[in-house]
């Protein structure tokens, strides 16, 4: 069965099953393979893309769930805060093994946008649900303070 | 595309070269028996480095980046010596060859201390270390890619330049001598200028490698020591970098598996005839574990999701008699009956430890103990393979590409030649990835379904549940202190199992038994000047996979040893830092990282409580590995719940020389922040062969809320660089039970650290 979505302003049509959770819609359907795999059931945040400008974790989200809404992943982050963010993320050369980072960019553009200038705690509690085994929280922090900077100081 | 080998024959022994400790000699690694791709004017003079016309520099790449920065840290010492930008470099695959093998940090396996020079260390050293190049073991791990490399990667690159440096002299009729090299241009009196691009394009095949050069010292260097940025972010950040699993081969299916829920089970007979029906399904198989793994059933489909519904539906049946009766428990049980039996192996012995204990004014005793642990690196086990025509192509994560060769040419019953391994970056490795059960279980798949790549992903749960853990531990400790309370008399015996014998028997087919050291390493090897000592291992056997682990033997062992200390230091009633100092009056080297750490977390000052006016006390920890020196303060507090809270860490190092300051001190955080994970929440059990968790939220890592700030102080060196991807892991757990005992006056002597 054909299904429309929209990933990263156009539109794909898939024949993958309702069900399918859109992380593998993604990476196998698509071959997109910038959204990673970590554990199938939302505890990682690996998987984090963008449904109408909010975090999900699309290993949980069906393609059925996702119907209208407009599916921004890693490939296609842009605009000022996603450059913010990627700036700011060598910047402070945060990426380690780099597995779960697409997760922690994309989960830090939704916190930016919705507050520009994040403190300490509402980092802690947009952030606590993306893991990194190699320990890059610290440098995550410090590129989201960073990238507010960038932003607010515009 | 015209292909030559860099196989050279002449290269003379000149040049001032000095020689590391015990490595072999460097220029002995230079020249290979395997053809580089090099591709129409190209030119490469070693194994190592290859010229092309446009000025870029491949580093011909032989160690696996899984975060610890490697393939930065190693195109700096390039870049050093051949005086060349670091943006001029280019990471390209290895073939595989012995000239790759990590010859330093097998060479550490051997079961002596570090000071030791006697005849019997430096003999097996040496007999090691030659043992080691013959096989030539293409390893990443054992924090040994830099100390390994030092050396060879230099001459390799001081070899290039200077070969290019006589090559242009002769063309200006200029000594070489007077031919300077800087960001990657030559240039000499009278304006003569030219790029490593126009010297290739000059004088290509006509280049000879040089016979004389000489490496840089210290205090020439423009590159190494300097806190530099990765290669790789950009890559990383944008989607383009490809980890295992991200390898897309045109035509490829999918493979979900589903292994036995025991550990070292099979399957024995499955009814796969709903499977078999479902949408995009084409094959439902069994597959064989290897030595130590564990079978298991694949669904191939042409998507992964339609793969892993499938399986769902495939009735199986379970061969799990050979660990039925495995557990924890069992495990605890055989550990603490070896350490009632005997005294294990001794891996250390000085003075006379009964005699000196017997009459030690007062005796303190304690047991300790460590869980199996996980590596649950954020990147599941997956391997993809396509068998066609006799060949195969692999596409992993490894950290051993030659074992994964081998593993799949003996699963395809090919010769290790026919297959090709393409390594992937790695999405975390930390010891998972130097087993090859993955690439086998691939194999055998992709054996059943000839000319197809499969690409076979795990699940969380198959990862969590069938890795080869971290063996757990049990420490007994008995110190005698005289009446001003310094140690006299040290007796320390551990019991577990033993992992090099697993290890190398199902990864390289290799049978080892007697000493492994991997098991004492951190108990018998430390630095601390007891008069009367002895610390042993008892092995003990069970059928646990174990494998390597971030630190491994240290991880535990420095646990056990240094809250001991800490219970000496207590018993003595002095002050746990000033402790550890008198009991390492001839170690300038650790007392100097013992007096920055304190220096820097304000050891000797009060500690202000939690914004919420919760107490905070420090702990303290020493710990020597992988050649280096790291003491760690940790500031901790307990909520009213008692959560453990480890809100900063200042961590000093001496690695030898810093060849990135900036890689050193995201190792350390990385370290914490593992370490941190295994000392608060770590742990697996194991009842009847069945890993109990599954998953992050019972196996739980490190959250971002619970993450300490982590400063790294560096102590100055210019002894040749150590290790640094483990070191900083071992400390975390004793810095953080100290502070617990300070703060609580609860001495927690098992892992993971719980007040609850």
């Amino acid at each position: 069965m054909d299904t429309k979505i929209s990933i990263n302003g156009a539109i794909k049509i898939v024949q993958a099953d309702a069900d399918t959770p859109m992380l593998w819609v993604l990476r196998d359907d698509l071959k997109m393979t910038g959204t990673k795999f970590g554990c199938g059931m939302a505890l990682c945040g690996a998987c984090t893309i963008h449904l109408d400008g909010a975090p999900a974790r699309s290993c949980v989200t069906t393609l059925s769930a996702v119907g209208e809404r407009a599916v921004t992943t890693i490939e296609g982050g842009s605009g000022p805060i996603f450059e913010a963010v990627k700036k700011s993320w060598i910047d402070v050369d945060v990426v380690q093994c780099g597995y779960c980072q697409p997760g922690q960019l994309m989960a830090a553009t939704a916190l930016l946008t919705i507050n520009k200038a994040p403190s300490d705690q509402q980092i802690d509690e947009a952030m606590s649900g993306n893991l990194c085994r190699c320990g890059t929280y610290q440098r995550v922090r410090l590129a989201i303070h960073a990238a507010s900077k960038l932003l607010t100081n515009n | 595309m015209k292909k030559r080998t860099f196989l050279l024959t002449a290269i003379a022994a000149t040049g001032a070269l000095i020689v590391g400790w015990g490595v072999m000699p460097a220029r002995q690694r230079l020249m290979g028996s395997s053809p580089l791709p090099l591709t129409k004017g190209d030119i490469a003079l070693n194994g190592w480095i290859k010229l092309s016309p446009d000025g870029s520099v491949g580093l011909i790449m032989p160690r696996s980046e899984m975060g610890q920065g490697i393939h930065t840290g190693l195109a700096m010492l390039v870049a050093e010596e051949l005086d060349c930008s670091m943006s001029q470099i280019q990471i390209l695959p290895a073939p595989i060859d012995k000239i790759y093998g990590n010859v330093a940090g097998l060479a550490e396996g051997v079961p002596f201390r570090p000071e030791d020079q006697g005849a019997v260390a430096r003999t097996t050293r040496w007999t090691m270390v030659k043992v080691m190049r013959e096989m030539g073991f293409m390893m990443t791990g054992g924090s040994a890619s830099i100390k390994d490399l030092w050396f060879p990667l230099r001459e390799a690159a001081a070899m290039t330049k200077a070969s290019l440096v006589n090559a242009i002299a002769l063309d200006w009729k200029v000594a070489p001598a007077d031919i300077k090299v800087s960001d990657g241009i030559f240039s000499a009196e009278g304006s003569k200028k030219m790029s490593y691009g126009d010297a290739v394009t000059k004088f290509g095949a006509q280049l000879k490698p040089a016979e004389k050069y000489e490496l840089k010292n210290a205090a020439a260097f423009t590159v190494i020591g300097k806190p530099l940025k990765r290669l790789e972010s950009s890559e990383k950040i944008n989607a383009k970098a490809a980890f295992g699993i991200d390898a897309v081969v045109p035509g490829m299916v999918y493979a979900a598996v589903k292994m036995a829920p025991q550990l070292r089970g099979k399957s024995t007979q499955i009814d796969a005839s709903s499977a078999e029906k479902m949408r995009g399904v084409k094959k439902v198989l069994q597959f064989t574990g290897s030595q130590d793994a564990t079978g298991g059933v694949a669904v191939i489909a042409e998507h992964y999701w339609l793969a892993k519904k499938a399986l769902e539906a495939v009735k199986i049946t379970w061969d799990v008699s050979e660990t039925n009766s495995l557990s924890t428990a069992q495990g605890v049980n055989a550990m603490n009956a070896a350490l009632d039996a005997d005294t294990g192996f001794g891996f250390y012995k000085a003075g006379d430890v009964d005699a000196a204990m017997s009459s030690a004014a007062s005796r303190i005793k304690a047991e300790y103990a460590a869980p199996n642990l996980a590596h649950a690196p954020l990147e599941p086990m997956n391997c993809t393979v396509e068998f066609k025509d006799g060949k195969a192509t692999v596409w992993v994560a490894t950290q051993v590409p030659d074992f994964a060769r081998n593993a799949a040419a003996k699963v395809l019953g090919i010769e290790p030649e026919a297959v090709t391994v393409n390594v992937a970056y790695l999405g975390g490795g930390f010891g998972r990835r130097l087993e090859i059960d993955a690439i086998a279980a691939a194999a055998s798949i992709a054996k059943q379904m000839p000319g197809q790549a499969v690409q076979m992903i795990w699940s969380r749960e198959e990862d969590m549940k069938h890795d080869f853990y971290r063996p757990a531990a049990v420490s007994r400790f008995e110190a005698g202190l005289d009446t001003k309370g310094d140690v006299v008399a040290w007796r320390n015996v551990s019991a577990g199992q033993n992992i090099v014998p697993q290890y190398m028997a199902r990864n390289a087919g290799l049978p080892m038994g007697g000493p492994d050291k991997t098991s004492s390493e951190g108990a018998f090897d430390q630095a601390y000047e007891f008069p009367n000592v002895r610390v042993g291992h008892a092995a003990v056997d069970l059928s646990t996979p174990i494998g390597f682990w971030r630190g491994v033997g240290h991880s535990h062992q420095a646990f056990f040893k240094e809250s001991f200390i800490d219970e000496c230091a207590v018993a003595a009633k002095s002050d746990p830092y000033q402790y550890r100092m008198n009991l390492l009056k001839n170690h300038p080297r650790h007392r100097a990282v013992l007096e920055l750490a304190a220096t820097k977390a304000g050891w000797a000052t009060p500690l202000a409580p939690t914004p919420d006016g919760i107490k905070k006390a420090r702990g303290i920890a020493l710990h020597e590995s992988f050649g280096s020196i790291i003491v760690q303060v940790a500031e901790v507090s307990v909520t009213k719940e008692g959560a453990i809270r480890v809100h900063r860490v200042v961590c000093a190092v001496d690695c030898g020389l810093a060849v990135n300051p900036n890689l050193i001190a995201q190792q350390m955080e990385s370290a914490v922040v593992f370490g941190l994970s295994a000392a608060l929440y770590g742990r697996i059990d194991i009842e009847k062969g069945v890993v109990q968790q599954s998953n992050y939220h019972d196996y739980t890592i490190l959250r971002f809320n619970e993450t300490p700030t982590v400063e790294t102080h560096i102590v100055p060196s210019s002894l040749p660089p150590e290790g640094i991807g483990e070191p900083g892991l071992p400390p975390i757990a004793p810095a953080v039970g100290n502070a617990l005992f300070a703060l609580t006056g609860k001495r927690l002597r098992n892992l993971p650290l719980t007040l609850v």
